[in-house]
């Protein structure tokens, strides 16, 4: 990526951009984020298949927008959220420069949030085929199977919160989870509680969840809690046409049409 | 089983349906005794939570009920709680929830006689299922055992 590189260096040099969020090597063969703040930094960013974490995450962080304006590498599920997070008032272009990545890998630099917008729009949100066999396995047991796969899954969560903290649209500055007044999750480990965590953040993030899988792949134990969210975005696909991020408009779930068709409301 | 007594727990907005629980009462319509009403000022105010809450308190069913659409007090408050009962079903269907155990109506302020059938039929179903033990095994909470003893 010697593109991004001296893309970087430049913007850092002419004083345009104070920060540069990208990825770098880090260790056991992964990447992790990197923060450009001096032009000679720049030669450490790289970018390759492994670069998956949504660096989404970090453009709302006070910390990072304390720097002054920000330029970062997206790919498109990165590009999503943040028109997602422009569409909630948490960034827009005044504070951020988007240097896009391309599916080809190849640098798309956009002038402005209405650019990137345009740009996302050409892709569908769609769910690849290993996780389409899954959901379809799950959909083919019968509800006890379910409840006991789930619970089997969930019982290892020791809520360390990790896919919170990798989530761009969880920048909530007290989550519900934290509050205690009511306590409406129990805190410690215990299927319940984990069952109602993961129940929470999947309808928080029900319209707004872009699938890029930063909580699955946070997840210290490996469970496929994007499942929750890829089916919130199937059943959205299904009742109510899907949807895509957008700058302005209707979002999903704050809207509702007079016509919206169910079947289960005697 | 045959002395199993459900616990519906019934969340019903203040303008339709609790006054038409109150016109069930005013006409003297008899129905079961089985259901704890709480009343909310809109069903677009009954939070996803409270559902999950009422599980674990022992809950063996749910109704959830309020104004036909286009009879909302606040205007709009039925039609974004549908587009949000839409969702969250298939979510609760998802991770396994008996969807079975939550029942979903309009019921107007005009409609005793349907509150009680709403009534009626839920407890009905629940009876045929049976306690919800799959969701109150898994409830049983750690830290309420030792403050409740």
């Amino acid at each position: 990526m010697d593109e991004l590189r001296k893309r970087a260096k430049e913007l850092l040099e002419s004083k345009t951009i104070s920060v540069v969020i990208g990825y770098e090597e880090g260790t056991y063969n992964r990447t992790r984020a990197l923060f450009v703040e001096k032009p000679e930094e720049a030669s450490k960013l790289i970018f390759d298949s492994r670069c998956v974490l949504n660096l989404a995450t970090y453009i709302t962080k006070q910390e990072v927008k304390a720097k002054g304006k920000m330029a970062i590498a997206a790919t498109i599920p990165v590009m999503r959220s943040i028109i997602q997070l422009a569409y909630e008032f948490q960034v827009s272009d005044k504070n951020l420069l988007v240097l896009g990545i391309t599916p080809e890998s190849n640098l798309m630099e956009f002038k402005d949030l209405l650019e990137v917008e345009t740009y996302i729009h050409k892709f569908e949100i769609e769910i690849n085929a290993s996780y389409r066999e899954k959901l379809d396995k799950l959909a083919g047991m019968t509800q006890t199977e379910r409840w006991k796969f789930w619970i089997d899954e969930l019982s290892p969560c020791f809520k360390c919160y990790a896919c919170r903290a990798a989530c761009p649209m969880c920048y909530c500055h007290r989550c519900t989870v934290d509050f205690n007044q009511p306590q409406w999750i129990p805190v410690p480990s215990h299927e319940l509680g984990n069952l109602e965590w993961h129940i929470m953040r999947a309808v928080h993030l029900m319209g707004r969840c872009i699938d890029c899988d930063g909580c699955a792949n946070a997840c210290p134990l490996g469970i496929p809690i994007n499942l929750l969210n890829k089916r919130l975005l199937e059943d959205a696909k299904r009742h109510f046409g899907g949807y895509q991020p957008v700058l302005k408009g209707d979002h999903l779930m704050s809207t509702f049409k007079p016509d919206d068709k169910e079947n289960f409301i005697r | 089983m045959a002395d199993f007594e459900p616990k519906i727990v019934a969340f019903v907005c203040n303008w339709c349906t609790y006054a038409g629980a109150d016109l069930t009462g005013t006409s003297r319509i008899k129905y079961a005794t089985n259901v704890r009403i709480i009343r909310f000022p809109c069903t677009g105010r009954i939070d996803y939570m409270l559902l999950l809450k009422a599980f674990d308190e022992g809950a063996d069913g749910i109704i959830v009920s309020g104004c036909h659409p286009n009879d909302c007090h606040y205007t709009s408050g039925n039609f974004h709680a549908r587009r949000r009962w839409i969702m969250f079903r298939e979510l609760c269907d998802f991770v396994g929830i008996d969807i079975n155990r939550v029942l979903f109506s309009w019921v107007s302020a005009a409609e005793g006689s349907k509150w009680a059938d709403v009534v009626n039929t839920t407890v009905t179903r629940i009876r045929e299922l049976g306690p919800y033990t799959e969701y109150q095994k898994v409830a049983k909470h750690p830290i309420r055992e030792v403050t409740n003893g």
